[in-house]
């Protein structure tokens, strides 16, 4: 597919000194470069919200840095087409084995490979957190307690808000009061107005969304130009994903970025503290030295590679003393209402995501755990088609004439909490892949209280839609996100990483994404990764500073 | 069974015309060229695999108002995925892996004509064949025909979703829906209700009246 646009995928662009400038058609930045035996001080492996966050943080304290992606190192605006097919190269599609009673889909639905990672197709919806939730247990009787106080993340909420430049309204309705956003609101389209109509009629709050998009110029970044294709891939840097923000500043520091480069496995000594990391590249498998590691993969990458990097010193696994690496994973339920309006939506311009509603994520009178957040929806044609199709099972004439009603269909979608569950978990298969590697196995079933909770969306969502005017309303589920693997806790015991994201097992070894979420939260994940990940940067920064890291 | 044919709302309208407006960028240009000039040949499914799988994408997605020139050729695209055994990233703990799972998927639906009508898929009229796939989905099948394989599962999450996914993205379908289609440089101005920019699809008909949820 991809071949007809570059070469990108099968030769490594970040090489000899020089990276992609994402900026420039054809261009290039100078990158520093690192010998592979003489170690590092943090080989980084992965580049998404946690790893080119901490990167870039690093690099600007100083430190010498190497991160290493599976995927590609993109230039925007000449690589991405306008096209779903072809974007398919933005996702992970290694192959998944997915069990349990309910089966997670990966791929588009929720991992990314890249330079930037899953930012680079995300859909750049911007919220915070509830408080509350970082003591779930403690305050709301459900989920895992973070170890960390709410306070200090509103204060790196404020830092990844101005570093992604969010768009934002003026006023929020839920939660602690906050600043401006970076950059003013969007204009909303027509599907965005639908929720705003519907909650209206229902005496319900709503909110333009914070969005990762431009709504003004930045540097030689353009403004939104509303042509809503976010989700496979901006081709006018106006999305604000690590790959135009914190990967750029990554390299301007003096981090090496090693595209095309598939980290396999973490090499160990013999008193088991790590020593670096093997990975394969051009063909190769290479070994890269480094003083610490720092995991940074996502929700089953980071637990594969942690298990699979078995050794002597560490039979089950790196970092698995309690045997919690792979458990606890979450998603976001993703349960949807449609239905067709009146007038013409045509849900295909602009962010698919700019009007929000939190109700169901501050109040509390209700019948489950957790809590949910709905979005106004925009799909591109085959990913409205495939939904339809796989929930509803239409197929003819009838199709065709559903598939007609495109321009004038709306939809509500939400981001429903999950339990963290110990039986929900990422192992490793008997099958290996290309490379060698064992294929990750993973094993996932909602417990009551998910039902529970889309059901309740789906009930309300529906009141919202038929009160905004949509008829012939449809329902479909889904999941979205990834969340949890390897959380961060207090206790040895119960966690596997402690409140920096170090091991607990070997003292230079560090975990730095979505896997480290105690709890999941009703709203999407990666605002609060970057916040949570700006956090880390500074405690490690600490940490070596004193000289605690080896 | 549903007879009535489509009909677009936007007759007249062709995302090709913005070919070289600042809608469509270079990389665009060259996939949408690649996909409307390089039809790939039958590589991977067998004469008889084939011919099957496109008289069941003709009962999937009919298209009665198009010559076999001017036709999207679904079943070109599946056997190309299958023959360079594209993965999703996604495989079913309990089902085979998509080569597999396509053969069986197709022997079955092959089996379960002969099942019903003694006589070959390709045979049936429009109506059996509808009505055959529509009783695969809702489980009225023999076990024995699917090898193990979900026949509902197969249906909606194998065959007819990769059946959506090829023909949306291909230009004529683009215009039969009215989707705007590429849109980079150039994006949208207006995004109000019942606002369109110049170049964008004009509904001249309301697309046809649906009888209740899908
Ligand atoms: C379609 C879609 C829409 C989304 N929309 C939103 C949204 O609107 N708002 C929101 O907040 N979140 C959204 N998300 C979720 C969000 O993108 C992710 O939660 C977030 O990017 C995860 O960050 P991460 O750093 O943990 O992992 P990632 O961003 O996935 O980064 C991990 C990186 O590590 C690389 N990697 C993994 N293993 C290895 C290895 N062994 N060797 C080398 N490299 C490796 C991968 O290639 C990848 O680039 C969306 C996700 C998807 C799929
Ligand atoms: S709508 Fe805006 S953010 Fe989305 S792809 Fe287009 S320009 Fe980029």
């Amino acid at each position: 597919m991809s071949a007809v646009v570059s070469d990108a995928e099968t030769r490594p662009r970040a090489a000899e000194g020089r990276a992609p400038d994402v900026f420039r058609p054809g261009g290039w930045v100078p990158m520093r470069r690192y010998s592979e035996n003489e170690p590092v001080d943090f080989a980084i492996v992965g580049t998404g919200c946690g790893g080119s966050v901490l990167a870039a943080r690093l690099a600007e304290a100083g430190h010498s840095v190497v991160a290493f992606d599976a995927g590609a190192f993109y230039r925007p605006l000449e690589d991405f087409a306008s096209d779903e097919r072809e974007q398919e190269k933005l996702y992970w599609l290694d192959e998944r084995i997915s069990g349990g009673a309910d089966p997670l889909e990966f791929g588009s639905n929720n991992s990314g490979k890249a330079v930037g990672g899953t930012t680079v197709h995300f859909q750049m919806v911007a919220l915070r957190w509830r408080p509350e939730w970082f003591k779930a247990r403690s305050l709301l009787g459900y989920g895992h307690d973070w170890p960390v106080d709410w306070r200090e993340m509103w204060h790196y909420y404020d830092l990844a808000e101005d570093a992604m430049k969010i768009a934002g309204p003026v006023r929020y309705p839920w939660g602690p009061p906050r600043g401006r956003y970076p950059y003013r609101e969007h204009e909303l389209s027509a599907s965005a107005l639908v929720l705003a109509r519907g909650c209206e009629a229902l005496g319900t709050a709503w909110a333009p969304t914070p969005t990762a998009s431009l709504s003004a110029p930045r540097g030689l970044a353009h403004p939104c130009v509303y042509r809503g294709f976010c989700k496979i891939g901006c081709a006018t840097n106006a999305k604000q994903s690590m790959l135009v923000t914190f990967v750029p500043r990554a390299l301007a520091a003096g981090a090496e970025i090693r595209d095309l480069a598939m980290v396999g496995r973490i090499e160990t000594g013999r008193d088991g503290r790590v020593t670096g990391v093997r990975y394969h590249r051009s063909g190769a498998w290479r070994l890269q030295k480094a003083r610490a590691v720092i995991v940074a993969g996502y929700s089953i990458e980071t637990p594969r590679l942690l298990l699979h990097s078995a050794c002597p010193a560490h039979p089950d696994g790196l970092a698995n003393s309690s045997g919690l690496v792979g458990t606890n994973l979450m998603v976001h339920s993703n349960h949807a209402v449609w239905g067709v309006m009146e007038e013409e939506i045509r849900w295909y311009k602009g962010p698919p995501s700019l009007a929000v509603c939190e109700r169901w994520n501050y109040d509390d009178d209700k019948d489950f755990d957790g809590g949910y957040a709905f979005m106004s929806q925009g799909p591109l044609p085959t990913d409205f088609a495939t939904a339809l199709v796989s929930n509803e099972g239409v197929f003819g004439h009838r199709l065709r004439r559903w598939m007609g009603h495109y321009n004038h269909m709306a939809g509500l979608k939400i981001v429903g909490e999950t339990q963290a569950r110990d039986e929900n978990r990422v192992e490793l298969s008997e099958e290996t892949d290309a490379l060698g590697l064992p294929v990750p196995k993973v094993t996932f079933g909602y417990c009551d209280n998910d039902r529970r909770l889309f059901t309740h969306a789906q009930r309300f969502m529906r009141a919202v839609l038929d009160a905004a005017g949509g008829r012939d309303l449809y329902e479909t589920a889904d999941t979205a996100h990834l969340m949890g693997g390897c959380r961060m806790g207090v206790d040895p015991a119960s966690s596997v990483v402690n409140a920096d994201g170090r091991s607990w097992d070997i003292d230079n070894l560090f975990v730095c994404d979505g896997s480290l979420f105690p709890t999941g939260g009703g709203v999407n994940p990666s605002l609060t990764i970057v916040a949570n990940s700006l956090r880390i940067a500074e405690r490690i920064k600490a940490l070596a500073r004193r000289g605690e890291i080896g | 069974m549903d007879e009535k044919p489509f009909e677009t709302p936007y007759p007249g309208y062709d995302v090709l015309a913005k070919w070289d407006g600042p809608s469509w960028n270079d990389a665009t240009r060259r996939v949408v060229a690649d996909r409307l000039e390089n039809v790939p040949p039958r590589r991977f499914l067998g004469e008889a695999e084939y011919r099957l799988l496109r008289s069941v994408i003709e009962t999937i997605l009919p298209q009665p108002e198009r010559s076999e020139a001017a036709r999207i050729p679904v079943e070109a695209f599946v056997d190309a995925m299958l023959w360079n055994n594209e993965g999703s990233g996604t495989r079913y703990a309990d089902a085979p892996p998509p080569r597999e799972a396509w053969r069986r998927g197709l022997a079955a639906i092959a089996a379960e004509a002969e099942r019903r009508h003694g006589r070959s898929f390709e045979t049936l009229t429009a109506e059996e064949r509808h009505a055959l796939l529509a009783a695969i989905d809702a489980g009225e099948t023999d076990p024995a025909a699917w090898e193990g394989l979900h026949p509902r599962r197969f249906f909606r999450h194998v065959l007819l979703k990769e059946a959506v996914k090829i023909y949306y993205a291909h230009p004529l379908a683009w215009n039969e829906i009215g989707f705007g289609g590429p849109a980079a440089p150039r994006g949208y101005v207006r995004l109000g209700p019942d606002m369109r920019d110049p170049w964008e699809a004009e509904e001249v008909r309301p697309p046809q009246a649906l009888e209740g949820a899908p």
